[in-house]
């Protein structure tokens, strides 16, 4: 094994100090005891109860669930239909418009977003709350969804569809049946983005959100400003715990099947 | 025992299962299929042979459904497809990429084009069982397709499109993944299985022995036209041009000037050396440019000359391919002419004739060479 040079080792701990110190900072001051968030007072997990007794918080956070399943479930739904009609869709009048415009969301900046929406709400007079969020989240999540999909899309084997068709399939049933089922990956992974974007949106969500409604970015944002108490660190430390399980297994589960389908080939490469 | 020839394009009396009738099929500007008239007969193994780009692939295309016809018409059975989708033709096509769908195991592959159609399900099993029998692939009816080897794959894409027991099948460069060994065997196995179940064949191929050696018909494509259609011995051995002559097999091409002498012609080819004599059923006017085309095994070396040829003509042997069974001899003559001469290496290498700088006399019959207009 190649030994560690010294830079190698300073490069990696600055990396990752720079990474992940705040966060560390933050877990460890979730259990202090003290309620001043910067002196440390010994170990206490008192405020992860305090938390679950802050009826505001749980609100907030329920909100921001049913925000994040609809928005990335309606964003994934329309994301794919957008990647598929732009890569299979051949040329078409204005493909090249389309396509640009379909990716422009990615590079506007939130506020523009989130004003536009919020003026278009009140242009139409739609009250603003759950619904009005889901609205935005799915606006913006999507064309995320619809560049991940598109991405598998391109490499797909385009002969596999002219089988199904060629076997009797109807064009829906070849997608429903072969399609969907190979970029299922993608369409999953696109979905995660859209709920984690939703999840930690804080801008949009502030302009489309109304008295009725407030999701958990807010909430923590504008608890903040009144002060950091050690609440919304155990709060923070608990959304942290979340995404790390998720990340963890998600990335076991990816790496279990590509040794699977590594033994299959090499079984398959026996037999042959 | 004489076997009835199965020649049906002899037949007037025969209909075509497949008719393409003045068809032309345009992209954008480029014209891929130029006003082709072809019939296909029920039974068939019909070649489309051609190198790449040359409109065979578009033309099997059009057959599945994949692509429209810009202009003219296909009709499969006396039936106009035009307007008929891929899912509504009763064609199926086993595609170069095989495209077996990679979440499907073996048996749901092969079933997937029958449980489309609604069949109960006793009759789906006991098909997809035949199927599988037929093909060889009963034990790994479980298996994913990436859990099995590339021929085996080819076998799944077959069984899978002869599953739904289409009147034409298509078969789009079928054996081009497989190496040479595995691809002369499934050579013997597609005809096999052609005969077996007695469904006509269309075979898009690049490669000449492969067309040569199932089909029963080859028809040789050059830039979105037929140039011919025979049998590959026909094909072969009385191609109609120079470009069917040189793509099928390797051939020596003489340039010369023909002048009629009883039932054949003498052809001059180069100042002050003897005219070469070929019988042909081709006529030709007096001094009209031509071809001699000849087949390398069809010319004879030796070290004098013979006298019962109706050609010889002497030249230095500039290089020698020995290939084990033969050996090819490139021969120059006076004038700088290369021929090709093939010889079977029927004793030990160390007692062959014939080596480098040799001088020696290339011989051939009268009815050995083809005399083809310019």
């Amino acid at each position: 094994m190649r030994r560690f040079s010294w830079f190698n080792a300073t490069s990696l701990t600055l990396g990752f100090a720079f990474l992940y110190l705040p966060m560390i900072i933050l877990i460890i001051y979730s259990f202090n005891e003290s309620r001043l968030v910067t002196v440390w007072a010994g170990f206490s997990t008192k405020w992860y109860g305090t938390l679950l007794q802050n009826e505001s918080f749980l609100d907030a956070a329920w909100v921001t669930v049913q925000v994040a399943v609809a928005s990335s479930t309606i964003a994934t739904i329309l994301g794919t239909m957008g990647a598929y009609v732009l890569v299979r869709g051949g040329r078409f009048m204005g493909r090249t418009v389309f396509s640009g415009m379909i990716y422009a969301p990615l590079v506007m900046p939130e506020v523009i977003t989130g004003l536009s929406l919020l003026l278009l709400f009140i242009g139409i007079g739609l009250d603003r709350g759950i619904f009005t969020i889901v609205l935005a989240h799915t606006t913006f999540s999507m064309c995320f969804v619809s560049v991940v999909v598109s991405s598998r899309l391109v490499s797909f084997d385009k002969s596999l569809e002219e089988a199904a068709l060629d076997l009797g399939c109807t064009p829906f049933d070849a997608f429903r049946l072969v399609t969907l089922p190979i970029i299922a990956p993608a369409v999953i992974s696109g979905w995660l983005l859209a709920f984690t974007l939703s999840l930690d949106d804080l801008v949009i969500a502030s302009f489309t959100a109304g008295p009725s409604a407030t999701t958990l970015p807010i909430r923590i944002f504008s608890a903040v400003r009144l002060g950091v108490s050690p609440e919304i660190n155990a709060l923070s430390t608990i959304m942290i715990a979340i995404v790390t399980i998720g990340v963890i297994t998600a990335s076991i589960i990816t790496k279990r099947n590509s040794l699977a389908q590594q033994r299959d080939e090499q079984a398959a490469a026996r037999t042959a | 025992m004489a076997q009835t020839v199965f020649a049906p394009w002899d037949d007037p009396q025969a209909k075509p299962l497949i008719q393409f009738r003045n068809v032309t099929k345009r992209f954008g500007d480029f014209t891929a299929i130029e006003n082709l008239t072809q019939d296909i007969y029920e039974r068939e193994f019909f070649s489309l042979l051609g190198p790449s780009g040359c409109g065979k692939t578009t033309l099997m295309r059009m057959l599945a459904g994949f692509e429209n016809v810009t202009e003219g018409q296909i009709l499969i059975a006396g039936q106009d497809m035009a307007n008929v989708p891929p899912n509504k033709r009763a064609v199926n096509m086993m595609f170069q990429s095989y495209a077996l769908f990679p979440h499907l195991s073996v048996w749901e592959n092969i079933a997937f084009g029958l449980k489309r159609e609604g069949k109960p399900k006793a009759e789906i099993d006991a098909r997809v069982d035949e199927m599988l029998r037929l093909t060889r692939l009963v034990k790994f009816a479980k298996r994913k397709p990436h859990q099995i080897s590339g021929g085996q794959r080819q076998r799944v894409a077959l069984a899978r499109s002869l599953a739904k027991a289409p009147k034409l099948l298509l078969l789009d460069e079928p054996l081009g993944a497989l190496d040479k060994k595995l691809r002369q065997d499934t050579q013997f196995e597609l005809m096999d299985i052609q005969e077996k179940t007695g469904t006509t064949f269309v075979i898009v191929t690049h490669d000449q022995e492969e067309a040569m050696t199932v089909s029963s018909r080859v028809a040789v494509m050059d830039e979105g036209r037929i140039i011919q259609v025979a049998t590959p011995a026909q094909i072969y051995e009385a191609p109609n041009c120079v470009y069917v002559a040189d793509f099928i097999g390797d051939v020596n091409i003489i340039d010369g000037v023909a002048t009629a002498d009883g039932d054949g012609y003498r052809i001059a080819w180069a100042e002050g050396q003897e005219s070469f004599f070929a019988k042909t059923a081709n006529s030709f006017s007096a001094g009209q440019r031509c071809h001699i085309a000849i087949r390398p095994e069809k010319v004879a070396i030796s070290a004098e000359r013979p006298d019962d040829m109706a050609n010889a003509v002497e030249g230095q042997i500039i290089d020698i391919a020995y290939l084990g069974n033969i050996s090819t001899y490139h021969v120059k003559l006076t004038n700088g002419q290369m021929i090709k001469a093939q010889a079977a290496n029927t004793r030990r290498l160390s007692r062959r004739t014939f080596t480098w700088e040799d001088r020696v006399w290339l011989s051939w019959t009268d009815t050995a060479a083809v005399i083809l207009e310019s």
